[in-house]
C-alpha cells in the first residue's frame, strides 16, 4: 500500500500535466464541436447556441469536406507506400557494402527533412514552373508536351505527392537504417553459404526482420500524411479548382480564416476518429502478421 | 547611543547583503517608474509592404512627440486577418492598426475598435468632406464611423498601347462592348499562345469589380441573403467566363505565373485589372525603353465608365489600447497631406483626400489619372462581418464556372446557395432582434 502511495505521488505530476494539456482541450474542443461558436459567439457569449450533433451532420453532407477528405486518402494511400518504398530503398542503398561516402550520402538525403517546406516548396515551384520550369524542359527533350503541375487540377495532387515524398523520406530512411543494422549479419552469411540469392536473402532475412520497424515507420507516416497541410498551404492554396485541399487544410480554413470554431473542432475530430480506425487496422494487421 | 547586540558575523554579512541587494531592487523599479512616463511606447500593426514605408515617416512623428516611441510590427498580407481576430480572441490588440476596410465589418462586430466620430468631429485634420465619398463611406457602419481611410485602392485596367494600337486600338475602352471587341483584336493579333487579358484565378476581386458595377446590390433583404440570382450579377458572371471561354484569358492564378510583370513586358497579356501598387511596379520592374509601352484606364462599365471597388486599408484604433490619445495623434499625423504625399512617393499608394491630390507632382503623374477618375465612382462591397467568407465563395464558384463545371444559372445558385448558409447566422441574430 505504501509502495502504491509512493507510486501515485510520482506519477501524478505527469499524469496532471498530461490532464491539463491533453485531455481538457481535448474535451474542449469536443464540447466546441457540439456548437455553433464563431465570431459573433465570440463578440457575445449569448450568441452561442448548442446544436447538438448538427456539425457533424452538416460536414457529412458537404461535398466540400468530402472532397477533403478524398483528397487525403489519395495523399495517403498513394504517399505512404510511395514513401516507404523510397526510404527503404535508400536504407538499403546505404546500408550496402558497396556504397561510398555513405556519411555524405545519409546527410544528404536527410537533408530535405530538416529544411524548412516553405523554402522547398519555392524551390520547387520554379521547378515545375509550366514554361519556365526543368521538369518540362527535361520532359520536353523527351518529346512530352509541357504539362501544367500545379495548375491542373489532375496533376497537382501528384505533384504535392511527389514533393512531400522527397521531402520526408530521409526520416524514414535513418529508422530503416538502424533497423538493418541491427540485423545480425551471420544470418546472411548462413543463408550464402546455403546458395541464397540477393532476392531470397531479402525475402526471407531482412523483411521478415524489417516487420516491426515497417510497422512502426508505416504508423508514422500515415499519422503524419493523414495531416497534410503545409505542402498546399503553401504550393498550391488549396487550388487549382480545391483539388488539392486535405481535411486539416479544410479544418484550419473553418477555424482560423473564417472561425467557425464549431464546426472546425468537428472536423478535427472526424479526422481523429478517422486515423484510429486505420491506426487500428494497422497494429491488428500488424500483429496478424507477425502470428502467422 | 544603545548597545550594540552581538550579533555573529555570519549573520550580519548575510543582513548586509540582503540589504544591498534589496536597495538595489528598490533603486532599479524607482529607475524603471521614472522611466516610464517619458517612454511610451505605441503598437502599430501593419500589413504588407506598408510597414516599410511608415517606419521611414515615423522619426517625425516621435521627433514631434518627444518620449513617444512607436513599435511597428509587420504581418503578411495573407496572415493578417488571422492574426487580428487571434489578436481579439487573445485580447492581445495592438494601439493602432492598419485594417483593410473589408474587414472592418467583422472587428466592429467584436466590439474590438473605438468609434471616432467625436474624435473627428474635433479634429482640425480628419475632415470628412475632403475624402472620396466611396472609401469614406467603407468605414461607416451604423452610422458610426470606426476608421480613418489610409489608402485607397481601387482596380482598373492596366493596358499595353502599343499591342492595343497594333490591334487597331488607339483609346481604351469606356464600355463593355468596345472591351469585348478590344479583347478579340488583340486575340486575333497575339495568336494561341498569349493572352488578351489576365484574370488570375485565385482572386476574387476582377470579378467582384464587374459585378459590383451594376444596379443590383450583391446581398439582399437587409444583407440577410445572397442577390447573385439577380440579372446584373449574372451578366457580370457571364462577361468574366467568356473571357476565358474565347481564350482571351488564360485560366491560369497568379502562382502559376512567375513574375506577372515581365509577363505583362513580354505582352504574354495585354490588359490586367489590378490596383495602384503596380504603377510603381511596373516602372521598377520594367526596362526603360518599355516604360512608354503601359497605362492605366479606368474600368469600363457595362454602358461607360463604371464603378469601382472600394478597397484600401484604414487606420483603426483598438478598444482595449491604453494610449488612445497618443495614437488619435498618430492618425491625424499620417493623415496630413504632406505626409500622405510622402507615403504615396514611396509606396504607390494612393492617398484618399482629394487635397493631397491636387499636388502638382501626383497630379501629372499620368499614370494615376485614371485612378483619380474612378476615385470618384467607388462602391463599398456588403458591410457584413460574413464577406470574406462569401468573397472567397464567389471565386470558387467562379472558377469552377470557367472550368465548364457549372453553368451561369447554375454558378449563380449555387452561389446563393452558399450565401444563405453562411449568413444563416446572421440572420438568426437579426430576427431575435439583437444588433450583429
Amino acid at each position: 500500500m505504501k509502495v502504491e502511495r509512493a507510486a501515485w505521488c510520482f506519477v501524478a505530476p505527469a499524469l496532471l500535466v498530461i490532464g491539463l494539456f491533453f485531455f481538457v482541450p481535448v474535451i474542449a474542443a469536443f464540447g466546441a464541436s457540439l456548437t455553433d461558436f464563431d465570431l459573433y459567439a465570440l463578440a457575445d457569449i449569448r450568441n452561442l447556441r448548442f446544436v447538438g450533433f448538427a456539425n457533424y451532420q452538416r460536414l457529412l453532407q458537404l461535398p466540400e469536406f468530402w472532397d477533403a477528405l478524398g483528397h487525403t486518402l489519395y495523399f495517403v494511400a498513394a504517399g505512404v507506400p510511395l514513401s516507404i518504398f523510397a526510404s527503404l530503398t535508400a536504407a538499403l542503398l546505404l546500408n550496402s557494402k558497396l556504397a561510398r561516402c555513405k556519411p555524405f550520402f545519409r546527410t544528404a538525403l536527410f537533408a530535405p527533412v530538416v529544411t524548412t517546406v516553405v523554402a522547398m516548396a519555392v524551390i520547387w515551384n520554379y521547378l515545375f514552373h509550366t514554361r519556365y520550369g526543368w521538369v518540362n524542359y527535361a520532359l520536353s527533350s523527351i518529346g512530352v508536351h509541357p504539362i501544367d503541375w500545379l495548375g491542373d487540377p489532375h496533376w497537382a495532387m501528384p505533384t504535392i505527392i511527389l514533393f512531400a515524398v522527397w521531402k520526408n523520406f530521409g526520416y524514414n530512411m535513418i529508422i530503416f537504417i538502424a533497423g538493418l543494422q541491427s540485423i545480425p549479419e551471420d544470418l546472411y552469411e548462413a543463408a550464402r553459404i546455403d546458395g541464397a540469392s540477393y532476392w531470397q536473402q531479402f525475402r526471407f532475412i531482412t523483411w521478415p526482420s524489417l516487420a516491426p520497424t515497417l510497422l512502426l515507420v508505416s504508423m508514422l507516416t500515415m499519422a503524419g500524411y493523414f495531416q497534410l497541410f503545409a505542402e498546399p498551404y503553401v504550393m498550391t492554396q488549396g487550388g487549382p479548382l480545391q483539388s488539392t485541399v486535405s481535411v486539416l487544410y479544410f479544418m484550419y480554413d473553418e477555424g482560423f480564416k473564417w472561425w467557425r470554431v464549431g464546426s472546425a473542432s468537428a472536423v478535427a475530430f472526424l479526422l481523429f476518429v478517422l486515423m484510429f480506425i486505420v491506426a487500428t487496422l494497422q497494429l491488428w494487421l500488424g500483429r496478424r502478421g507477425g502470428n502467422t | 547611543m544603545r548597545p550594540k547586540k552581538p550579533i555573529s558575523v555570519c549573520r550580519s554579512s548575510h543582513w548586509r547583503f540582503l540589504s544591498i541587494a534589496l536597495t538595489l531592487i528598490y533603486a532599479l523599479l524607482t529607475a524603471c517608474k521614472s522611466e516610464q512616463p517619458q517612454q511610451q511606447v505605441i503598437k502599430f500593426w501593419t500589413i504588407g509592404a506598408e510597414g516599410d514605408a511608415v517606419i521611414k515617416l515615423l522619426p517625425e512623428f516621435e521627433r514631434q512627440h518627444p518620449g513617444v516611441h512607436v513599435d511597428v510590427q509587420q504581418i503578411p498580407l495573407t496572415a493578417a486577418l488571422e492574426k487580428l481576430l487571434t489578436g481579439v480572441a487573445g485580447n492581445a490588440t495592438p494601439d493602432i492598426s492598419q485594417l483593410g476596410n473589408t474587414w472592418l465589418p467583422e472587428l466592429v462586430m467584436l466590439q474590438a475598435l473605438e468609434p471616432l466620430d467625436a474624435r473627428i468631429a474635433a479634429s482640425n485634420q480628419v475632415k470628412r468632406d475632403d475624402y472620396f465619398s466611396g472609401i469614406w463611406d467603407t468605414n461607416v457602419i451604423d452610422a458610426q464611423i470606426y476608421g480613418v481611410p489610409w489608402y485607397v485602392d481601387t482596380r482598373l485596367l492596366f493596358y499595353r498601347r502599343d499591342l492595343l494600337a497594333q490591334a487597331g486600338i488607339n483609346t481604351p475602352p469606356q464600355n463593355w462592348q468596345e472591351w469585348r471587341s478590344s479583347l478579340i483584336a488583340i486575340k486575333a493579333l497575339v495568336g494561341p499562345q498569349r493572352y488578351s487579358i489576365l484574370l488570375p484565378l485565385n482572386e476574387f476581386e476582377p470579378l467582384l469589380a464587374l459585378a459590383i458595377q451594376q444596379d443590383e446590390p450583391l446581398l439582399r433583404d437587409g444583407d440577410r441573403y445572397g442577390n447573385f440570382r439577380s440579372a446584373g450579377f449574372k451578366r457580370a458572371l457571364s462577361f468574366y467566363v467568356e473571357m476565358f471561354q474565347n481564350t482571351w484569358a488564360p485560366t491560369m492564378t497568379n502562382t502559376q505565373i512567375a513574375n506577372v510583370w515581365n509577363e505583362f513586358g513580354r505582352g504574354f497579356y495585354s490588359y490586367y485589372i489590378s490596383g495602384p501598387w503596380n504603377i510603381g511596379e511596373f516602372q521598377r520592374r520594367l526596362p526603360p525603353e518599355q516604360q512608354k509601352t503601359w497605362m492605366t484606364a479606368p474600368l469600363p462599365g457595362p454602358n461607360g465608365p463604371g464603378a469601382g471597388l472600394a478597397g484600401g486599408s484604414s487606420l483603426v484604433i483598438f478598444q482595449n489600447s491604453k494610449h488612445k490619445e497618443l495614437a488619435w495623434q498618430l492618425i491625424e499625423f499620417l493623415s496630413d497631406p504632406a505626409i500622405q504625399l510622402r507615403f504615396h512617393t514611396d509606396t504607390g499608394d494612393l492617398p484618399p483626400r482629394r487635397s493631397t491630390w491636387t499636388d502638382p507632382g501626383l497630379n501629372s503623374d499620368v499614370y494615376a489619372h485614371a485612378f483619380r477618375d474612378q476615385l470618384e465612382r467607388l462602391k463599398p462591397t456588403p458591410k457584413v462581418p460574413e464577406w470574406e467568407s462569401i468573397a472567397q465563395q464567389i471565386r470558387l464558384v467562379a472558377e469552377r464556372a470557367v472550368h465548364g463545371d457549372l453553368t451561369i444559372d447554375q454558378a449563380a445558385e449555387l452561389l446563393d446557395q452558399h450565401t444563405d448558409e453562411i449568413l444563416e447566422k446572421r440572420r438568426w441574430i437579426l430576427d431575435r432582434g439583437a444588433k450583429p
